[in-house]
């Protein structure tokens, strides 16, 4: 803790920009710190690193961060560990955060294992709920064994704490006008001082494709389409709802959708608002990774099958029947 | 060429989990302990690349978490996978730590060994923390490629060009060995022991090393110094009830959209 004037520690929120855009989880971030910092009473400060072509600075202002630090060099283009460790470490150490916020992406959930260690620092990964003790403790709820438990976990002294938020799960403030945010273009130094790795390209595989861990809603299929021409109907869902389609394990296994589209112990672990199962049994692997959902949609012709004993709503029915009609009546409703 | 394979053993998926009475473990008595499968696809990895590149030695390194678990049998397993030699770090000072105190520990045993690429599963599915291998590479001042799916190693220019998945596409990744990745499902497709494998692990060495051989603190590393503590493990919240539609097609797909709309207003 400062001496003398009394300052309470900040909160930083690492908010995670691609391309020049910044993740919805940046915003979450941002949101919970803002919660947090009514008990800890210090600034929320937003830091955003990159070769910055957009401006960030009205949205992170107008979604509560008190102050805004840019760290902007063409050498940041692309995500570097060693260089964003030591450029966030850098301002850990001249502000002296109670936390280092960030969201549980593929970016996040890299960075802050390393920048925990640098900083020796504890370390608390993929929380869904977070809250802050009077002596700036935070204490954390993290899922663990494939989200059949939860874990509780708290910093054994209030020591710096770096946390990262599964995305979807924690809301951005309601976003106010705000003028007057204090805004600090860090001049950053980005020579390697040890051995790096190098980013030497980012590839979107599909362009335009919705990512499963960021889509508020996805409708995925299993094994009960029969086969991968079969997808379509799941698509053609997906579509009209405006989601993400993704696939059991078995699906992938069998070659008919990419690993990237697994959801479940070893794909992706998912949180959207609208979940919809097609064709999907459930078997454990894949309610690892979509339990946390807020509505979850079964569609199976099994009446038995385990999906329905986690599913809001559930038809039993031939999901090639069920699942067009399914689109037809979203669309009219979109349309209506 | 040295590879490394540090490994862990978990709980088997299928599980049924019991809390200890104080609520801040499993019950470890009569679960049925496995390799992270994640591990397994770095395991298979190096083997593949001392088969294509004829590295010299692949070893196997775990560390037992809990007095009541064996990382032995994990540790076979590899050896009859094709590991050459297998070490476990055991110590009662080493358990109960978090992720921080699992890569100090690891750190000083792997400064006791040569190698030019150490691999990692990219999480282990009990703590799914994902942190370990990452913080390895940072305490060992090497880079670190994580989520690895696909992987080239040069030995001319000694270097990796490895992928690794990030939402919706993939980033394309060098970096100068000695290096650290950790590895994720796509990478290979991991074999099984075969007979003979399994009767040739028995002679293969498995050395274990305690606090002792790597020389560090107990005040630094298991329980004591773990930055963080568990202060309860509980079961995900309940799920309400939920309604099955029933009905003709037709009319159960128009409640369920009403239902979406006006219950849920998710759509």
């Amino acid at each position: 803790m400062r001496g003398g004037e009394r300052m309470a520690n900040p909160i930083l929120v690492f908010c995670e920009q691609r391309a020049g855009r910044l993740k919805r989880v940046g915003l979450e971030a941002l949101g919970q710190a803002c919660r947090l910092s009514k008990t800890s009473s210090g600034d929320v400060v937003a830091l955003v690193i990159g070769s910055l072509a957009g401006s960030f600075t009205q949205e992170l202002a107008d979604h509560g961060a008190s102050r805004i630090l840019l760290a902007d060099d063409p050498a940041l283009t692309h995500y570097s560990p060693e260089l964003l460790t030591t450029i966030v470490a850098d301002i850990a150490r001249r502000l002296e955060p109670l936390a280092i916020v960030m969201g549980a992406t593929a970016m996040g959930k890299d960075l802050a294992p390393k920048l925990a260690a640098r900083l020796a620092s504890a370390l608390l990964q993929d929380c869904v709920a977070l809250e802050m003790e009077a002596d700036g403790s935070l204490v954390a709820t993290r899922p663990i064994y494939g989200g059949k438990l939860r874990a509780v976990v708290k910093a054994k002294k209030p020591i710096m704490q770096v946390v990262t938020l599964r995305p979807s799960v924690f809301s951005p403030l309601k976003r106010k006008p705000t003028a007057d945010v204090f805004v600090e273009r860090l001049t950053v130094s980005c020579e390697a001082t040890r051995p790096m790795a190098r980013v030497r390209e980012t590839r979107q595989t599909v362009e335009g494709k919705k990512e499963l861990t960021e889509a508020t809603t996805i409708v995925s299929g299993g094994r009960g389409l029969k086969g991968p021409g079969n997808f379509k109907l799941i698509e053609e869902l997906a579509a009209a709802l405006g989601a993400a389609v993704g696939a059991s394990r078995a699906v992938v296994d069998e070659g008919w959708r990419p690993h990237s589209d697994q959801v479940g112990l070893t794909g992706k672990t998912v949180s959207p608002q609208l979940y919809v199962a097609c064709g999907i049994s459930g078997a454990i692997q894949h309610l690892a990774g979509m339990s946390s959902a807020r509505t979850i949609v079964a569609i199976n012709n099994n009446p038995n099958a385990p999906i329905f004993k986690l599913a809001t709503y559930g038809i039993v029915g031939d999901l090639f029947e069920v699942v067009p009609l399914l689109t037809e009546e979203v669309k009219k409703l979109k349309a209506g | 060429m040295k590879l490394i394979v540090c490994i862990k053993q978990v709980p088997a998926t299928e599980s049924k989990l019991v809390l200890t009475r104080n609520g801040t473990d499993i019950e470890r008595a009569g679960l049925n302990f496995v390799m992270n499968p994640y591990d397994e696809f770095a395991v298979e990895e190096a083997l593949r690349i001392k088969e294509r590149l004829g590295a010299e030695d692949v070893t196997a390194l775990s560390l037992r978490p809990h007095a009541a678990q064996k990382p032995e049998e994990a540790l076979r397993t590899c050896l009859a996978m094709g590991a050459d030699k297998a070490i476990l770090l055991s110590d009662p000072a080493f358990e109960g730590g978090d992720s921080y105190t699992t890569a100090l520990v690891l750190a000083a045993a792997l400064r006791c060994l040569p190698f030019d690429l150490l691999l990692f599963g990219k999480q282990a599915v009990d703590d799914d923390g994902g942190a370990v291998g990452i913080q390895v590479a940072e305490l060992l001042g090497l880079p670190h490629v994580a989520v690895v799916n696909k992987l080239e190693v040069d030995t001319q220019s000694r270097c990796i060009v490895a992928h690794r998945q990030i939402e919706g596409g993939v980033e394309v990744v060098e970096a100068p060995l000695p290096s650290l990745i950790t590895c994720q499902k796509g990478l290979n497709e991991p074999r099984y022991p075969s007979l003979p494998g399994i009767m040739k692990a028995k002679q293969k060495p498995l050395e274990i090393w305690n606090r002792d051989r790597i020389g560090l603190e107990p005040t630094a590393i298991g329980v004591a110094g773990a930055k963080v503590n568990v202060v309860r493990l509980e079961s995900p919240p309940a799920r309400p009830a939920g309604r099955i539609i029933s009905g003709d097609a037709v009319a159960a797909v128009q409640e369920l959209v009403r239902l979406l709309h006006e219950e849920a207003k998710v759509i």
